[in-house]
């Protein structure tokens, strides 16, 4: 899951790391307000789940509160289009109007889980407030790397060498030991995959402060954090996305024309290899799961027929837990209440098949039945491209 | 011969008592598997299925001599569970539980560094040796005996590629699932050792996906040499890019992770790379000659 940078921020501050002064609100009014509060020069950063808000206009300076004001009226009720947001954009329905602080350095210091390693790895490099990334490509000697070892965790020494790799002498290494110490417990205690500050400036005062933040939590550990779980935004997820997720059903969007209803998500990946092996594009990846119920495959079948893109439909089951009876009574019903017209192909296999394809011959809709996936794959691209039948 | 489990495994279900566990375990008891007891806190002393239930695996290891157990308890209790079969001594674990905290999963690992037990998953579909032993909740009844050996990190594709085999005429000597999370027990690796050691397997199906370094490090060590002909298929050459980590994650995977990277990497290290997933059963029987 992820969150806001106001969130973000509020939850480290909370935990000691320096953040800016600043209040997340929802109208120009409210803006003119905080920036009145805050005094002198502040930021309004619009507040959505992606990066790359400063470079595409989405973070705007003001002088006054007036000009705060004006600000956040750009950006407000707009959609933010970024390198990570797709051409659609997110919509800006929050700003968040912090104090303006003028940065001597700006540096980089980031925790994550690391696949490879099996552990949580601290990331630092003296060149932040670009795209570590690039940093790390380009000046791979500007990127420290230190893994945390899972039962001892965060090393004093460790956090002062990243502060030593950060440029830091004295107190402010000190200071940003600290800062490094608190994110480790963030992560551990919110389940976190990602703790990243970028930047975290160091003023000419010697201050160290997190000017921009971001947290991404392990979807996994949500239910024993309730107050993180509190943090989700639903208006940032697609609703067809939001739907399925609460059927139990995981869902992607792509932008091909076959549908595609599969359960388990390397056969669902499998089938969306078959059918650009047949010349097609999938419209989505559609996983109904395991332990999925007649009721859940009505709405996965229904939030396919509701999108306007897709021609045909791929269903490719393998009953293993899954009753192949299950799956072809949901099907039915959600193609009786809305999926007139729309041509489905189904290869199943497995658990019960024999009556799975009794109550699709049974129901009178002209279904498409294939004996093996390749087959299934071909069938559903044809229909696709004649046109999707009577749409 | 097979790899993991066989005929003389003595399993113990850890959860024995819930929906799943009671579920599954009788799918195994049906198969031959020698669920030997349950464990379930607070159910010592009484019986399920027939088994008797423990408070604890340690128990079950005292009273019933089991060497291996099944984990069907719920995501956030299943750390524990993992580690409760390690200090019992059992010598294999497999993690049926879908859901567990990736962190829980980085600690349980580091901390079975330094043990004898092996654990599969989680998040895994489990271990079969057709007609021997089912530890697991795949369907038994596509699987045969034979000479191929199955390493997958999917569930269903996984019986996809089993039913193929099946129907081309091959059975298995073992199929694992090796779990579809972050952070897993053994890996590719340790089960192309195994099965490269095992006399009963005389060609290895591997099926990979997107996502972490398993398939790389698999090739790597295919290219040292492998005594057996490895059929490769990696799922999701058509996926969009996963939703990444922000950009310390996508650092600390260090480039790894597409799918056409890891086709390329098993090609070059010798295996038999499969494009089209329906043919998996054909390609293997192919590389067998049969």
């Amino acid at each position: 899951m992820r969150i806001h940078e106001f969130q973000a921020k509020r939850l480290l501050a909370g935990c000691g790391v320096p953040v800016p002064r600043g209040q997340a609100v929802a109208t120009a009014a409210e803006a003119r307000a905080a920036a009145e509060d805050l005094g002198g020069p502040v930021v309004v950063k619009s507040q959505v789940h992606a990066g790359g808000r400063g470079r595409a206009g989405g973070v705007l300076r003001a002088s006054s509160p007036a000009e705060a004001a004006a600000a956040a009226a750009r950006l407000l009720g707009r959609p933010l289009i970024t390198e990570q947001t797709g051409p659609a954009g997110r919509m800006v329905r929050r700003v968040l109007v912090e104090e303006a602080v003028a940065a001597a350095r700006e540096l980089y210091v980031g925790l994550a889980l690391s696949r490879e390693a099996e552990a949580v790895v601290l990331l630092v490099s003296p060149r932040g407030g670009v795209d570590i990334e690039t940093v790390a490509r380009g000046e791979p000697e500007l990127v420290t790397r230190q893994a945390i070892s899972p039962l001892e965790g965060l090393l004093p020494s460790q956090a002062s060498r990243a502060a030593r790799a950060l440029g830091l002498e004295g107190p402010e290494a000190e200071e940003a030991a600290g800062i490094i110490t608190a994110l480790a417990r963030v992560m551990e205690a919110t389940d976190a995959s990602l703790v990243e500050l970028n930047p975290l400036i160091l003023t000419a005062a010697g201050r160290l402060v997190a000017v921009d933040a971001k947290l991404d939590l392990d979807d996994n550990g949500l239910a024993r954090h309730p107050e993180v779980q509190a943090l989700r935004d639903p208006e940032e997820e697609l609703p067809e996305e939001l739907e399925a997720a609460r059927a139990g059903l995981s869902f992607v969007r792509l932008d091909g024309d076959v549908g595609c209803m599969v359960n388990g998500a390397g056969l669902a990946m499998a089938s969306a290899d078959l059918i650009a092996l047949a010349g097609g594009r999938p419209a989505n990846f559609l996983d109904i799961g395991g332990g999925v119920s007649e009721e859940a495959t009505a709405k996965a079948f229904a939030i396919l027929a509701a999108d306007p893109g897709v021609r045909s439909v791929l269903v490719n089951i393998f009953g293993g837990i899954v009753r192949c009876d299950l799956v072809a009574r949901g099907i039915v019903r959600a193609a009786r209440e809305g999926g007139a017209g729309l041509p489905v192909v189904i290869r199943m296999e497995g658990t019960n098949v024999e009556l799975g394809r009794e109550i699709m011959a049974d129901s009178g809709l002209p279904f498409f039945t294939a004996g093996d996936m390749e087959t299934a794959a071909r069938e559903a691209v044809r229909l696709a491209r004649e046109g999707g039948g009577d749409r | 011969m097979s790899i993991l489990v066989d005929g003389s495994t003595r399993v113990v279900v850890q959860g024995l008592t819930g929906r799943e566990g009671t579920f599954h375990a009788g799918q195994m008891i049906e198969y031959g598997t020698t669920v030997a007891a349950g464990v379930t806190p607070g159910k010592g002393g009484t019986t399920h299925l027939g088994r008797p239930v423990f408070d604890t695996v340690a128990e079950a290891v005292r009273a019933e001599a089991v060497d291996a157990s099944i984990i069907f308890v719920p995501a956030l209790a299943a750390a524990a569970a993992i580690l409760e079969a390690a200090a019992a001594g059992l010598r294999l674990v497999v993690c049926v539980t879908e859901g567990i905290p990736v962190l829980d999963m980085v600690r349980v690992k580091a901390r079975l560094g330094g043990t004898a037990t092996r654990l599969i998953g989680p998040n895994t579909p489990g271990v079969i040796s057709p007609g021997l032993a089912k530890l697991g909740i795949m369907p038994g009844r596509i699987h045969r005996p034979g000479p191929v050996g199955v390493i997958s990190r999917s569930g269903t594709l996984t019986y996809e590629a089993v039913n193929q085999l099946t129907v081309a005429g091959l059975g298995q000597s073992t199929a694992v699932g090796i779990g579809g999370d972050p952070v897993v027990g053994l890996g590719f690796i340790d089960l192309l050792e195994m099965f490269a050691g095992d006399p009963a397997t005389e060609a290895v199906v591997l099926i990979g996906e997107i996502g972490g370094p398993a398939e790389e490090r698999a090739a790597a060590l295919l290219r040292g040499g492998y005594p057996k002909p490895v059929i490769a298929y990696v799922a999701g050459l058509t996926a969009p890019q996963g939703r990444r980590m922000g950009h310390a994650g996508a650092i600390v995977s260090g480039g790894h992770g597409g799918a056409r990277q890891k086709i390329d990497r098993l090609e070059e290290a010798g295996a038999r790379i499969v494009r089209n997933p329906a043919r998996i059963g054909r390609t293997a029987a192919e590389a067998l000659g049969a």
